[in-house]
């Protein structure tokens, strides 16, 4: 087995990871920092990100008014003081990707232009066309190969963090390409590793997004916080879930169901008009649209696709074709080559899929998990900013607000740290090493890993879809455990050295398998309604006395994980009603008058 | 099942669409094994929505766990699952079953680059020449972040954006004759990234990249085929950067010429 010592060890190269990777270079170009990534940088999931990334830049706009909708929107799970610092530097990072040559939308003026999105008072999402992930995640890619320091290892496969003397020393990753190991020694690692929405069958999700950093964190003791909060994306495609961004909202589209009706106004979000109104109809957050999809389903005002899943219209046509060209080419591409449709002249089927994992492995506001040494950015942390519902653009701003803070973070820890003693910890790596070579070449019992994701995010959709209920909840819960069992006794197909993607796909089942379970005890135990936790067995409210807690679920060793609660910090915004549409006006209205907060 | 319209409903019911099937014929390799690539065949069930990407995943879930590519949005923007399709440069992801002539498909390796298992090409060049043409902004007036955001008109933005699009997923590689034949030849994707670059108003590194562009494995290699903005699914048109790079570099080269004299 090879090994390489590095200073600071960041596993993923998303938005997340390369944020860190050019902060912590930036900090001290004496670092020697390793950037690890299962796939090459320039194809981690940020880069299927399409609406854009929000901060303040509109005059009449204000750091309040995005800490209020974030916090509002994210049914007060959120961590205040963490917001506050978020709205406070996502305007600055984005200047700082303007800078590295991300090709934000133009005003004729040449000022950077903005977009509606959902949930958001006033217009501050900054966008590159629909691609504003893949925009980003390409000019951090290409702008990291400046640093001499950063040393990447593109296509290496993490199989565990290397843990010795309380504190995270490094990592055992494989090289599909050549079948080898490495033990990567670091005094500081970073997980960027993304989030873990493959475990539900219709996801808006890459291959590449299951979990992988949250279930190495989990399995060495860090807790995972508020798992259970799930995001469902309104508008995708059926049976694949491919995703069709909120801009597509933004800019104006609208829902219709099958009779073609605005339903959303039936669900507190009207009343109807015909332009786009910040917060209101189509604007209204992510939950709240794709609870109300459910609620049509079940009145039976949905239809059928031909893959047999029910689904409702997104109408752009009256949005006419040189404005989705301009602003949706993306959209208007996927519409095309994978539905066969013109959206100029039909309106596209879409339903709820799952998009994000709101909650990731704790961390404080540096980014810090309580393992030493060991920080986490992006979509498999969790550090406070999305609550119980994420507002979209919110998401690509936090990759680079927090990836930044974590590369300087992990500068600041590594150089305070003591060397790792390779001979101390060389071990742990064989062992790494063992373990994955033992689940590939075990005989077992025959069963192939695909009929066990099948089944899991079978059951996932079910137990932990959009409503949830506590007989169906348990039921899920109970299966991940067979699951769980059964995934012991699996047998591959493939024992080869060499690009063993067979190899690949069992460990990482074995990743989201431990997430699931997180994912699935946190929601039974929750008994209330909070964001994108709605129940309809009794607990149809949210309960603020007993549940304005996070979730933190701790890994335990062939058994479920244990559930346990921990404060929100709330510094100036008490819990309120989350109203949208005419109510939400209202309400607003009220909080300016200081009549209200 | 007493009730007698229970009884006859199922003989009524469509044909599930699922009953149509496909052949694919896949160039296997496997290095630890096989002496050559040659060809296994697989048969599955398909429906009309199904992309070769969704066939291939459909072969490895349930025949063949062994199969190895890439992938990874399924939306043609993370530039993984390039591959020829039935002898062309495709997408997996976006090439629909629906949309190819009846009869087996012809999946290979992406031409033009060393196949390192199965579906799987090395990529390792591609990146290294991505990072020799100075991919990134060199600021031609720096600008702090208290300073704002550089004014860039949607006029200039539009003379670089095009290239910006391209999500390096070397389909244009393997299409290009002239890299068939010279793999150290820079090659349209990275071309077309270099003049994403120097195409930016906010750039001011032109110079520092002329280098790549004349060298004998520069844009001269380039015997405008074309063929690779025809396959670009991004519409990117690498032959145009090429192109215009051939204009930068001839004009390089005289007004040099006439600074000797």
């Amino acid at each position: 087995m090879d090994h390489f010592e590095a200073d600071i060890l960041i596993v993923g190269a998303g938005g997340a990871g390369l944020r860190a990777a050019i902060a912590a270079a930036e900090a001290d170009p004496s670092l020697k920092i390793a950037l690890v990534s299962k796939v090459l940088p320039m194809r981690s999931h940020t880069v299927a990100a399409e609406g854009g990334s929000a901060g303040v830049i509109q005059a009449h706009d204000s750091l309040d008014n995005h800490f209020h909708d974030t916090v509002a929107g994210g049914d007060w799970l959120c961590e205040q003081d963490v917001v506050d610092f978020f709205v406070g530097q996502a305007t600055p990072e984005l200047i700082q990707l303007e800078h590295w040559g991300v090709p934000w939308s133009r005003r004729p003026d040449g000022a950077v232009n903005v977009r509606a999105f959902g949930g958001m008072k006033i217009e501050r999402t900054w966008f590159a066309a629909d691609r504003s992930g893949f925009h980003i995640l390409h000019t951090l890619f290409q702008t990291s190969t400046k640093y001499p320091s950063i040393k990447r290892f593109d296509e290496y496969f993490c199989l565990d963090l290397i843990v010795d003397d309380g504190r995270v020393q490094g990592a055992t990753v494989l090289s599909p390409s050549t079948g080898e190991f490495t033990a990567i020694y670091a005094r500081a690692v970073i997980l960027a590793t993304g989030g873990a929405g493959r475990v539900f069958r219709q996801n808006t999700n890459g291959g590449i997004v299951t979990g992988d950093g949250m279930a190495m964190a989990f399995r060495h003791g860090v807790p995972l916080r508020d798992m259970e909060f799930v995001q469902y994306h309104p508008t995708c495609m059926p049976g694949t879930g491919i995703l069709f961004t909120e801009a597509c909202r933004g800019e104006g589209g609208h829902l219709i169901n099958k009779d073609g009706y605005r339903y959303l106004q039936d669900y507190g979000l009207g009343p109807v008009s015909p332009e786009p109104r910040n917060k209101a109809m189509e604007l209204g957050p992510r939950d709240r649209l794709s609870q109300a999809f459910w609620q049509e389903e079940r009145k039976g005002r949905t239809f059928t696709t031909a893959q047999g899943e029910s689904a409702v219209y997104l109408d752009m046509r009256h949005l006419g074709r040189a404005k989705l060209m301009e602003r949706l080419p993306l959209i208007f591409g996927l519409a095309e080559e994978f539905m066969g449709l013109d959206p100029v002249t039909q309106p596209i089927p879409v339903r709820p899929a799952v998009h994000y994992t709101m909650g990731g492995i704790l961390t404080d506001i540096h980014t810090a998990t309580p393992l030493a040494g060991l920080f986490a950015a992006g979509e498999c942390s969790s550090v406070g900013i999305h609550g119980a519902n994420r507002l979209g653009s919110n998401s690509l701003g936090e990759l680079t607000v927090f990836g930044h803070v974590a590369g300087e973070q992990a500068v600041k820890f590594a150089k305070g740290a003591a060397a790792v003693q390779p001979g101390k910890v060389a071990d742990q790596a064989k062992a790494s090493v063992a373990k994955a070579l033992a689940l590939r070449d075990q005989k077992g019992g025959g069963e192939r890993h695909a009929v066990l994701r099948k089944e899991m995010a079978a059951t996932m959709e079910k137990g932990c879809g959009i409503y949830r209920l506590g007989p169906e909840m348990q039921a899920t819960c109970d299966k991940l455990a067979e699951l769980k069992q059964r995934y012991r006794d699996i047998t591959l197909e493939d024992r080869s050295g060499i690009w063993n993607t067979d190899w690949l796909s069992a460990i990482e089942l074995g990743y989201q398998l431990d997430v699931a379970e997180a994912m699935a005890h946190g929601a039974l135990e929750r008994k209330e309604s909070r964001g994108a936790h709605q129940r309809l067995d009794g607990f149809e409210a949210r309960d603020d006395v007993k549940f304005l807690a996070h979730t933190l679920a701790k890994y335990r060793e062939g058994a479920a994980p244990e559930i346990s609660y921990g404060p929100v910090k709330i510094t100036r915004l008490p819990p309120g009603e989350r109203a949208y549409g005419a109510l939400g006006e209202q309400l607003e209205n009220a909080r300016k008058d200081g009549t209200h907060v | 099942m007493s009730d007698p319209a229970m009884t006859t409903e199922p003989a009524k019911m469509p044909e599930p669409t699922a009953q149509k099937t496909v052949e694919l014929r896949i160039l296997r390799y496997r290095p630890e094994s096989d002496e050559a690539p040659s060809f296994g065949s697989f048969t599955i069930p398909v429906t009309d929505d199904m992309s070769v990407l969704e066939a291939l995943q459909t072969i490895k879930d349930t025949l063949d766990g062994t199969l190895s590519f890439r992938w990874s949005c399924r939306m043609a923007v993370c530039g993984s699952c390039g591959m020829m399709i039935n002898g062309e440069p495709k997408l997996a992801c976006s090439t629909l079953l629906r949309k190819l002539p009846p009869g087996p498909i012809t999946v290979e390796p992406l031409n033009n680059f060393p196949i390192e298992r199965d579906l799987v090409i090395s990529v390792g060049d591609f990146v290294k020449k991505i990072e020799s043409i100075y991919p990134y902004i060199i600021p031609k007036e720096p600008r702090t972040i208290a300073e704002g955001p550089y004014n860039q008109t949607p006029a200039q933005l539009a003379a670089y954006e095009s290239y910006s699009d391209c999500i390096n997923c070397m389909l244009c590689y393997a299409a290009c004759p002239q890299f068939g034949e010279n793999p150290d030849f820079i090659g349209p994707g990275a071309m077309a990234l270099l003049q994403r670059y120097n195409g930016d108003s906010r750039d001011g590194g032109q110079k520092l990249r002329l280098d790549t562009i004349h060298g004998e494995d520069g844009v001269w290699s380039c015997t405008a085929v074309g063929i690779c903005s025809d396959v670009c699914p991004k519409q990117v048109n690498p032959a145009h950067a090429v192109n215009q790079n051939k204009t930068n570099s001839a004009l390089d080269f005289f007004l040099r010429f006439l600074k000797k004299d």
